[in-house]
């Protein structure tokens, strides 16, 4: 096993497999920002306190700015840029519709700690969602209209699940008829 | 802010690392790095080597055997959350774990790291000093056992050696008649603790037949409050014992004057918790 300070690192961001040559040291956040031009996370703070470098690591909201590029080698990374498809996901059309957002700064952190724990737990209550994002801080709106719009987001999530629930039990009705 | 540079490997067993931190004196463990990643930020740690035993299998794991709740280094902390075996019978450590950092902080932060780091504003050594736990410290000479009061040394430093890595935590199993509570102040949510008091008590009746008390970042070295406990073992919970041992406890616990408060504030903070938290853990020993 080689001991090294510069690594050839693999890991896939957002469905895409990327390799690029990194310096152990280089932390997770300035990797996506700077080396994948990923300028969606972003970095408010020296602390590891603000959470707005928040992205999902194997399927687990972590603090991008708080682990070294080298240590997601391997690994899934899912960032804000990531999340939209063809549509706006209902998180984002969440923050829209609800106006979950003022200044924008902690905004992708936020989503995608929401998105960690939709993908958790798909009827979180309200203080389910507060506990879940007081990671994650935002100095302009007062938290009040980021948990409606990820209430909204649940919601519409839950409607979604329950069509195709439905849409795959007609389709098995006239395969069988 | 931008780390120093390290040579940085990833162990793949246990072995490997060992056999790097005996190669290597300056060479440091890499676990959640949710402490140790912020002090190299800041350039207040600048390790040459650093060891990840993220990538070391069977390390995390939380299970009851041979009368204690083993706890494997690599445990993050929102496992204990999530864990229902913690939830119902350790409720010490379930509340200890709920208040590490954040949640996101807490999905790659871990129980060892929190012990090794020896911060004496981290949460869990006092919930271990208060459970009277057992350190497990792997080497690639063998095995060490460290009672958890000999374990924290001075500050930032514990009585593991250079070329020892803490692989697993050992709570005893508490019996009926035991509860336990931390309660903590924080300025707000992520902060590090104002003062946060772990109990974990013995009940006989009304009568507190065994109690251990741990305070958080009052003090240089985690510690107990002896003085606060020798209040009340062997005494009724009563109004009078309990202030006996909050204001022991008050006298004892050496706080530094700071942003999260003044020496006085500290003091009865301290106070006051110690309070608290004995009369949560009592009630949960009545209802155990």
């Amino acid at each position: 096993m080689m001991t090294m300070s510069k690594h050839t690192l693999t890991m896939t961001v957002n469905g895409q497999k990327v390799t690029r040559e990194i310096s152990s040291r280089l932390l997770l956040a300035h990797f996506l920002r700077e080396d994948l031009a990923l300028t969606g996370t972003h970095i408010g703070c020296d602390t590891s306190s603000c959470g707005a470098c928040t992205v999902i690591l194997n399927g687990k909201a972590v603090k991008s700015c708080t682990m070294f590029a080298v240590q997601a080698a391997g690994g899934t990374v899912e960032t804000i840029e990531g999340l939209a498809n063809g549509a706006l996901h209902p998180l984002q059309e969440g923050f829209w519709e609800k106006h979950g957002l003022q200044c924008g700064y902690c905004t992708p952190g936020m989503i995608m700690s929401a998105k960690h724990l939709l993908d958790k737990n798909p009827a979180p209550t309200e203080d389910q969602i507060r506990w879940a994002i007081s990671g994650n801080l935002c100095r302009c709106t007062g938290y009040v209209k980021i948990v409606e719009a990820i209430q909204y987001a649940a919601g519409k999530l839950q409607a979604q699940a329950l069509a195709s629930q439905a849409q795959a039990q007609d389709q098995a009705k006239k395969e069988a008829a | 802010m931008i780390p120093g540079e390290f040579e940085y490997h990833a162990a793949s067993t246990l072995d490997e690392a060992l056999g790097l931190l005996a190669t290597h004196a300056e060479a440091k463990i890499l676990a959640g790095g949710q402490s140790l990643i912020p002090a190299m930020r800041f350039r207040l740690a600048q390790p040459p080597i650093l060891i990840d035993i993220n990538t070391v299998p069977n390390l995390e794991y939380v299970r009851e055997e041979n009368g204690h709740l083993a706890i494997g280094a690599l445990t993050r902390e929102t496992m204990l959350e999530e864990s229902t075996l913690v939830q119902s019978k350790y409720h010490l450590l379930a509340d200890g774990a709920r208040t590490v950092a954040d949640p996101i902080v807490r999905n790659r932060a871990t129980v060892g790291g929190n012990l090794a780091h020896a911060d004496p504003a981290n949460d869990h050594p006092a919930v271990m000093l208060a459970y009277g736990a057992t350190v497990i410290a792997r080497s690639a000479k063998g095995e060490r056992q460290i009672p958890i009061d000999g374990f924290f040394v001075d500050i930032f430093t514990t009585a593991l050696r250079h070329d020892e890595m803490l692989t697993e935590i050992r709570i005893p199993t508490p019996g009926a008649g035991c509860g336990g509570a931390y309660l903590k102040l924080e300025r707000k949510v992520g902060d590090y603790a104002i003062s946060a008091v772990a109990v974990q008590l013995a009940l006989d009746g009304r009568t507190c037949k065994d109690i251990r008390i741990g305070l958080t970042n009052v003090s240089p070295v985690p510690m107990r409050a002896k003085g606060a406990e020798a209040a009340l073992r062997g005494q009724a919970i009563t109004p009078e014992a309990l202030e006996a041992a909050g204001q022991a406890a008050a006298a004892e616990c050496e706080p530094n004057a700071d942003l999260r408060g003044s020496v006085e504030y500290k003091r009865d903070l301290t106070r006051v918790l110690v309070k608290r938290a004995v009369k949560r853990a009592a009630e949960r020993a009545n209802a155990a």
